[in-house]
């Protein structure tokens, strides 16, 4: 027991700093993911025929492939065409992106679940089509896929933990290092999953919080 | 006689090969109450949808005041301002408050001030007589409320006429009598009102004049008294003794 003990207290500040950019990286691709994924989601509903199809093609290449692949092409691969990301910009590009494609996802599922007199009703009133989007419909698809986001920014959370294979520093980077270090790997990855449960305990009571404060009746998704 | 409100000239609707409308004409005059009857299928919602462009139609032309509102290059989104449409499944937008339903025109389309917005929603929903709901979410309000907030909302916006696509149809029945005493109102208000409906006591006391439509076309029109008693075609009395009898149905 004071093995153990004692190995937490060598590794706790090191198992801290890999905290703080796994939920760096995490914040940032999420956060992209959002900024790319909501104009992606509307488009692939909303746009023109082309659009759609473009927009399909995207997220089908970052849903197809494994999410290590679109890692490494992004870290080893663009340089080869002058493009040359550095280990966390790599992370941020390859995960938000790849959260783009599942939130875009979420949103469009959550788009078409809203009722089509909705927008009867909104044109009726002498909205524009972008207009009754943005002010009728995404307001209650946002809602609807609320549930499936927190799904995603859970699983974010455990899925970036793949960007140690480039050597960035997070979590499970720190994990390697340690390990070879004080030759306890089963210990220390057993001490990195205590960590990542915490982490996702947390985020999962702030998403029940938010989901419970932006709660509309009559607005929810599944049987309620 | 003053100038028509609306004017509908010949108009048709196929949606691929399925024609709906084979040559509508209808002209209401300002302040008219016109109700709409006909059996199903029989087009009386695809006018509605054409009058106000939500499916603009094929053929025809279609004025509204002096604006030939289906010439290209119309703005559609102006034209629908000046008609209000109530639907029959309400249509309320599900995220606002009854009042927040009521401000959105207000806010969005003609572009007025929250405040401003906030006063004129609650004079409407005093008109329907809900001031007191306006912090109610529409899952929280009965499907006679519910349509009673829609008619608030399209008024909101100041119609020049009012589009109703059989408003009662999907209450209960004790709930119908509150939303056909909100559009009686309306009418006596001096409202100039298109309403497809099968409701014949509302049509016998309030319409100025009944249009029944069948197959696509306007089979017969008249005053409802006319109508009720003495309609000339075969099949405008047939129907109209059939929706008598539904109504005095157990």
């Amino acid at each position: 027991m004071n093995d153990v003990i004692d190995l937490l207290r060598k590794v706790t500040p090191d198992l801290l700093q890999g905290t703080v950019v796994t939920l760096q990286i995490t914040a940032v691709s999420l956060t992209l993911g959002m900024i790319v994924g909501l104009p992606v989601g509307v488009g692939r509903v909303y746009g023109p025929g082309w659009v759609r199809r473009i927009l399909g093609a995207y997220v089908t290449l970052f849903q197809g492939t494994p999410l290590l692949i679109q890692l490494f092409m992004a870290y080893y691969g663009l340089p080869d065409i002058g493009i040359t990301l550095g280990r966390l910009q790599a992370a941020f590009l390859t995960l938000g992106l790849n959260s783009a494609a599942y939130q875009a996802e979420y949103l469009r599922s959550a788009l078409q679940s809203v009722s089509e007199g909705q927008m009867i009703a909104a044109r009726a009133l002498g909205m524009s089509k972008w207009q009754a989007i943005w002010s009728i419909i995404l307001p209650q698809a946002v809602r609807l896929a609320l549930p499936s986001w927190s799904n995603e920014a859970i699983a974010m959370l455990k899925y970036t933990s793949v960007v140690f294979l480039i050597a960035v520093p997070d979590l499970m980077g720190q994990a390697k290092i340690l390990s070879s270090r004080y030759f306890a790997p089963i210990q220390i990855y057993l001490i990195v999953a205590v960590f990542y449960i915490v982490l996702v305990g947390i985020t999962y009571l702030i998403l029940t919080w938010i989901e419970r404060r932006v709660r509309i009746p009559g607005l929810t998704s599944g049987t309620e | 006689m003053t100038a028509p409100i609306l004017r509908i000239e010949d108009v048709h609707k196929s949606y691929g090969n399925l024609q709906v409308l084979k040559g509508v004409s209808l002209t209401v005059q300002p302040q008219e109450v016109v109700v709409l009857v006909g059996p199903s299928g029989s087009g009386k919602s695809t006018l509605l949808r054409c009058i106000n462009l939500l499916s603009p139609p094929t053929k025809g032309r279609i004025w509204l005041e002096d604006q030939d509102i289906t010439a290209p290059g119309v703005n559609q989104d102006r034209v629908r301002q000046r008609i209000g449409m109530v639907f029959q499944e309400f249509n309320l937008f599900t995220h606002l408050t009854a009042l927040g339903n009521v401000m959105i025109g207000l806010t969005k389309v003609r572009k007025m001030r929250k405040n401003e917005a906030r006063d004129l929603a609650m004079f409407e929903l005093e008109r329907v007589g809900l001031a007191d709901r306006a912090h109610y979410y529409p899952a929280q309000l009965s499907g006679g409320q519910k349509q009673r907030v829609a008619i608030a909302r399209a008024l909101s916006m100041d119609p020049h006429i009012m589009l109703f696509d059989e408003p009662t149809s999907a209450l209960d029945p004790e709930l119908t009598g509150e939303v056909l005493a909100v559009m009686q109102k309306l009418a006596s208000e001096g409202m100039t009102m298109i309403v497809v409906s099968h409701e014949i006591g509302f049509a016998r006391q309030v319409a100025d004049r009944v249009v029944f439509m069948e197959g696509g076309v306007v089979v017969e029109e008249g005053p409802p008294q006319c109508m009720f008693k003495q309609a000339i075609h075969e099949r405008t009395r047939a129907f109209l003794r059939t929706i008598e009898y539904m109504r005095h149905a157990p």
